[in-house]
């Protein structure tokens, strides 16, 4: 048996803010692992895709890097985090960006409106829509932390949902990729279970 | 902090250039909220809002009431440099919004550490022309001047120091009475 600490390898997508999510994870007894090269991703026993920063300027380095087509390909447990998240969809109606397909759906920018402010930045209950593993040991209605201006309505990969005057996509899953809208990282004891039930899945 | 900390955090004060932004973000601070150096260089707001996004980007706004009119105050965290900016409350928030910040704290000054309440008058006057997050500072003395804020400004958050720091109010107290108010807040 090797003593090493578990390595969860994160994607460079070139975004900022890495540093929470890093000491998200050693708080769980891993090491987060910055990375784009091709082979080590892919040997990776969990890709987190973090997202902080605009999504053609992600989405342009992914394929630059040769990574988009690498993502769509992994067979481990994958989980994108904001724009990492939506990023996985078809497309975003930032900077009219198409995105990884791995599921189906958009990201369109909310609209503000009097009663509320854009971005969206706060915490928010998020409800599940369907039994996940991902909110196991999690009360429906626990409170997440949000930072976004663009959200993905309701798709078929939807799994819970957030109220931010109309309901969004706050977890989606299919098969072995998971998305949250939210920052697990960032989202107190809650969170902190999310990436436990991330981490928990083979 | 960041390290110690599973909620978010903004670094305010002493952040002057993108590389200064640069180093307090990459050590996981997840805003960093800029007041003087705005004042004296408005273009800093659209470079760190093109560079980090504007959810990255708070300003730190502190407003006087002088001759009935709101005005901006700069240098502000020295008592003795404190001075009228030349901008007008209502202009400086209108321009920092459309320079890409992602969230305005508005403190004001004429309440400031006196703990009478916030500027209702003032924070609902500059609710009505924020489209972004709107956080009142200054003047929280009681569990109901922050029901007040939320209920008559509509702000979005009530930011407090002294009463926490203090003890005079607590935390968990505070967001017990703010539920029984029907205000949302996180347990």
């Amino acid at each position: 048996m090797s003593s090493a600490v578990r390595k969860v390898v994160l994607i460079d997508s070139g975004g900022a803010n890495i540093a929470s999510l890093q000491f998200a994870l050693s708080r769980l007894g891993c090491q987060g692992v910055l990375s784009a090269d091709a082979g080590f991703i892919r040997a990776a026993g969990h890709v987190i895709l973090p997202g902080v920063g605009a999504a053609a300027a992600a989405m342009s380095r992914l394929r630059e890097a040769g990574l988009d087509t690498l993502i769509t390909s992994l067979s481990q447990p994958v989980l994108g985090i904001c724009l990492g998240m939506q990023l996985m969809f078809d497309r975003s109606e930032e900077s009219d960006t198409d995105c990884l397909g791995i599921m189906k759906g958009e990201a369109h920018l909310i609209p503000a409106t009097p009663g509320r402010p854009v971005p969206h930045m706060g915490w928010n209950q998020v409800h599940a829509a369907n039994d996940s593993p991902m909110l196991s040991g999690i009360t429906s209605g626990a409170y997440f932390y949000f930072v976004h201006s663009y959200a993905i309505g309701k798709v078929p990969s939807m799994t819970a949902t957030v109220n931010y005057e109309q309901p969004f996509t706050a977890i989606a899953e299919q098969d072995n990729f998971v998305a949250t809208q939210f920052h697990p990282e960032k989202s107190g004891p809650a969170g902190a279970q999310l990436l436990k039930n991330f981490l928990a899945r083979t | 902090m960041a390290g110690l900390l599973d909620i978010p955090f903004c670094v305010a004060g002493g952040l002057r250039t993108i590389k200064d932004a640069e180093v307090v973000l990459n050590y996981g601070a997840d805003k960093i909220s800029i007041n003087t150096p705005a004042l004296s260089k408005p273009s800093l707001i659209d470079e760190l809002a093109r560079r980090f996004g504007s959810q990255c980007v708070v300003a730190g706004i502190d407003s006087l009431v002088q001759d009935g009119q709101y005005r901006v105050h700069q240098f502000t965290g020295d008592s003795g440099k404190t001075r009228h900016s030349g901008r007008l409350t209502q202009d400086w928030v209108t321009e920092v919004q459309n320079r890409g910040a992602g969230e305005i704290v508005l403190n004001c000054m004429n309440q400031d550490g006196v703990r009478n309440g916030y500027d209702i008058e003032q924070l609902a006057a500059v609710r009505d022309i924020s489209r972004v997050p709107l956080i009142a500072s200054g003047g929280a003395g009681t569990k109901q001047h922050f029901s007040d804020v939320f209920q008559q400004a509509m702000v979005d958050g009530a930011l407090a120091a002294s009463v926490f720091h203090t003890g005079a109010i607590n935390i968990g107290d505070l967001k017990q009475f703010l539920a029984t108010q029907s205000i949302e807040v996180r347990p």
